[in-house]
């Protein structure tokens, strides 16, 4: 049966405008690390095999009833790190704890009742859909393989079809009868119909058009408030994430470099590369034009061989010698503010804006 | 047309807009005839690019962006067809020339950069011997002097491409997405182009590597005067580049104006909608986001009247019967238009603003800032 959220999370959200400050955590990460590759035997002269760091000693934790934005740059990990807390690839070490079990050492029926409770729904509903089964089929899909009987499981199609706004003809239709936002709702019903507690959602409005955006990012938020539901959102567009995301972390070559709730990251970014990449996002205000943008120079590098020290500071504009030795701790430089740079100091003022190096004003 | 060399400026250096007019839409419309329908995919769509300009082809998927620029190019996909319209380039009507001659114009004249950089390179071919063929195919737009591999050095060092010797012996393969962008770039404005069309550049990149190509962009036009029409779904980089705006709806240009004025008072209530529906930085975050309901139409049975009627509020009974025409509003470059019967209305009670014989609106020049 869907219930409607408790009430204490729905005064929760209305007195400090972000859901679960002080809920329970309901996801866990610890020191995670997955790096593909550079295992298996090796061969007397084959080269030294290295492997891919696609996520290098990531930890956070989300509570109940909170939206988790995750952003970063393509290759920055984030996919990879919803993989893995879903348990849809092994760790190479860490740990995933969710509801306080270690889902890595689940097995039976407590992984599958793991399964149950999380979903996930990713960007492109084009693909994700399969185009030969029937939207009521997708969508019932999960409850069947939970072997949920017929006639409940029609009684909750029904249920979820009108939760996402899709009328009951709909199940008897193909997938590609349908608009990409029409298909998203599809992907998003087949999410919740299992009752889960966490979705991970991945790009969830990167494909749709930007009048449809703003409806699916709505259901959402509706949704999550109805159903009780936790949310690890990942996404690459800065302003889905200010609006949708009560905290937010910042990922960096596998590496989380800042986490902060959505206020205090967007209003006042604290690591480097946080403000190039805030800077970086064109603003919807011709009068804007001639702000004060922080450019990023060069490319990303190479996850087999990330540089020594802290990783961003071939590209950092004010990075010192001490950075191209020493890694830099994570450390919570105020509070529910978390900053691995050690040129952010741990008071409660900013940082000296920096000076760009080469003039730093574009446009 | 006299051959250029490297080394030799352009006549506008460091550019803004100049007055003359490159390229000259008018009417133009284009038609995809399949078995059972008839997709008016672009419909009586007009706009002029003078030299130096940033345009702005602003619209979501389906209302006819990409068709717009192919269909200035010659190269409407087939079942598609220019069906009407002309399309002057430097006073010559593409649309009337051979196919062997808008040959000549295209990739020399006028350069286009697509959205997906590998799909555009070829992957067998290195970046150096991708580029030079530029300078084979187009030999007159050559530079007189030097040889084909310090052209192509020459210009990847333009679109900032570390070590352009080494880079040109790579495949676009060893490119990373951003660098692969540059040299469709690079390769774009080879023959020195008076017009480039960029059809969501940055849309596949990440988004200080956007920041990265749009500088370059912008610097292109402000050394060469080269002019940009830029397609686009992202009205943030519409806001940071372009110095008009044409926002287009169901194949129409719905509004057009300068960036300034259509930022500051959009006046077709689909722009307004568009506008109201970005996720914002700053200020407050909302708990539900303003949206614009319903999907845009199915262009192959497009509704009667004004196509956003269905999902206008404002839409009143006339909406529905009639399309309402391209009617002028105040706008810098002179040449502003909005296509909606509600705001035509509120027009006509603002001075200088007059409804003429045919039931159009007109502006007395005097009210036009900076367009007498």
């Amino acid at each position: 049966m869907i219930e409607p959220a408790s009430v204490s999370a729905q005064e929760e959200r209305a007195r400090t405008g972000h859901a679960g400050a002080d809920a329970p955590v309901l996801l866990s990460i610890e020191d995670l690390k997955k790096y593909y590759g550079g295992g298996g035997m090796k061969l007397p002269f084959q080269a030294a095999r290295t492997p891919l760091r696609a996520v290098d000693g990531v930890s956070f934790q989300v509570r109940r009833g909170q939206n988790f934005g995750l952003v970063g740059e393509s290759g920055s990990g984030k996919s990879t790190l919803a993989k893995a807390v879903l348990r849809l690839e092994p760790l190479t070490a860490g740990r995933v704890r969710f509801d306080g079990a270690d889902v890595f050492t689940l097995g039976g029926a407590a992984l599958m009742a793991f399964r149950k409770a999380t979903h996930i729904v990713f960007q492109d509903p084009n693909s994700s859909l399969s185009p030969r089964m029937r939207v009521g089929d997708i969508i019932a899909e999960p409850l069947v393989i939970q072997g949920v009987p017929g006639r409940e499981v029609r009684r909750r199609l029904d249920e979820v079809l009108g939760l996402v706004g899709l009328s009951s003809a709909t199940a008897q239709r193909f997938p590609h009868e349908f608009s990409g936002g029409q298909r998203q709702r599809i992907a998003i019903a087949r999410a919740v119909i299992g009752e889960p507690k966490l979705i991970v959602l991945d790009e969830p409005v990167s494909a749709l058009d930007v009048s449809i955006r703003a409806q699916i990012l709505n259901l959402l938020r509706d949704l999550q408030e109805r159903l009780d539901l936790t949310y690890l959102t990942i996404a690459h567009d800065l302003a889905v994430v200010y609006q949708a995301c009560d905290v937010v972390g910042v990922m960096y070559l596998g590496k989380l470099v800042e986490l902060a709730p959505s206020e205090d990251l967007f209003g006042e970014p604290l690591h480097p590369y946080t403000r190039i990449l805030l800077s970086s996002i064109p603003i919807a205000d011709p009068r804007q034009r001639n702000r004060e943008r922080l450019p990023l120079r060069g490319e990303i590098p190479s996850p087999k061989a990330p540089p020594p020290g802290c990783t961003f500071h071939p590209r950092c504009p004010i990075a010192v010698e001490r950075c191209a030795t020493e890694i830099p701790d994570w450390r919570e430089v105020r509070p529910g503010r978390w900053v691995a740079c050690h040129l952010v100091e741990s008071r409660p003022n900013p940082p000296t804006p920096f000076p760009a190096r080469e003039g730093g004003v574009f446009g | 047309m006299a051959a250029r060399t490297a080394a030799e400026p352009r006549p506008q250096p460091g550019a803004t807009i100049q007055d003359d007019v490159i390229l000259d839409v008018e009417g133009l419309s284009t038609h995809f005839r399949t078995r059972d329908a008839l997709v008016r995919a672009v419909n009586d769509v007009s706009f002029r690019v003078r030299r130096g300009e940033i345009l702005g082809v602003v619209g979501e998927s389906g209302s006819g962006k990409s068709v717009t620029a192919r269909s200035i190019l010659g190269l409407v996909p087939a079942p598609g067809r220019v069906v009407s319209g002309a399309v002057r380039f430097k006073g010559r009507d593409l649309l009337q020339m051979a196919e062997s001659e808008r040959r000549q114009v295209r990739g020399a004249e006028i350069a286009m950069v697509l959205q997906e950089p590998m799909t555009s390179l070829n992957p067998v071919l290195t970046i150096g011997n991708q580029l030079g063929e530029m300078f084979t195919a187009h030999p007159e737009r050559a530079p007189r002097s030097g040889s084909v591999r310090e052209w192509v050095a020459d210009l990847l060092g333009r679109v900032r491409i570390p070590d352009p010797i080494a880079r040109m012996a790579q495949y676009p393969l060893s490119f990373s997405g951003g660098m692969r962008q540059r040299a469709c770039i690079a390769m774009g404005i080879a023959c020195r182009p008076d017009l480039i069309i960029a059809d969501e550049p940055t849309t596949a990149l990440d988004v200080t590597i956007q920041a990265q190509v749009l500088h370059l962009l912008s610097d292109l036009r402000d050394e060469f005067g080269v002019s940009i029409i830029l397609i686009t779904h992202d009205l943030g980089v519409v806001a940071e580049m372009c110095d008009t705006v044409a926002v287009m709806y169901a194949g129409r240009i719905v509004e057009y104006a300068d960036v300034d004025t259509l930022f500051a008072t959009p006046r077709h209530p689909y722009t307004r909608a568009l506008l109201g529906s970005l996720p914002r930085f700053g200020g407050p975050r909302l708990r539900r986001q303003q949206t614009i309901e319903g999907q845009p139409p199915d262009l192959s049975r497009p509704p009667s009247g004004c196509a956003f009627a269905p999902r206008c509020a404002q839409a009143e009974d006339r909406c529905h019967e009639a399309t309402p025409p391209a009617s002028p509003i105040p706008s810098h470059n002179g040449g502003g238009s909005v296509r909606c019967w509600v705001v035509m209305d509120e027009l006509s009670g603002i001075p200088g603003m007059r409804i003429v014989a045919d039931g159009t609106l007109a502006v007395s020049a005097a009210h036009l800032d900076g367009g007498a």
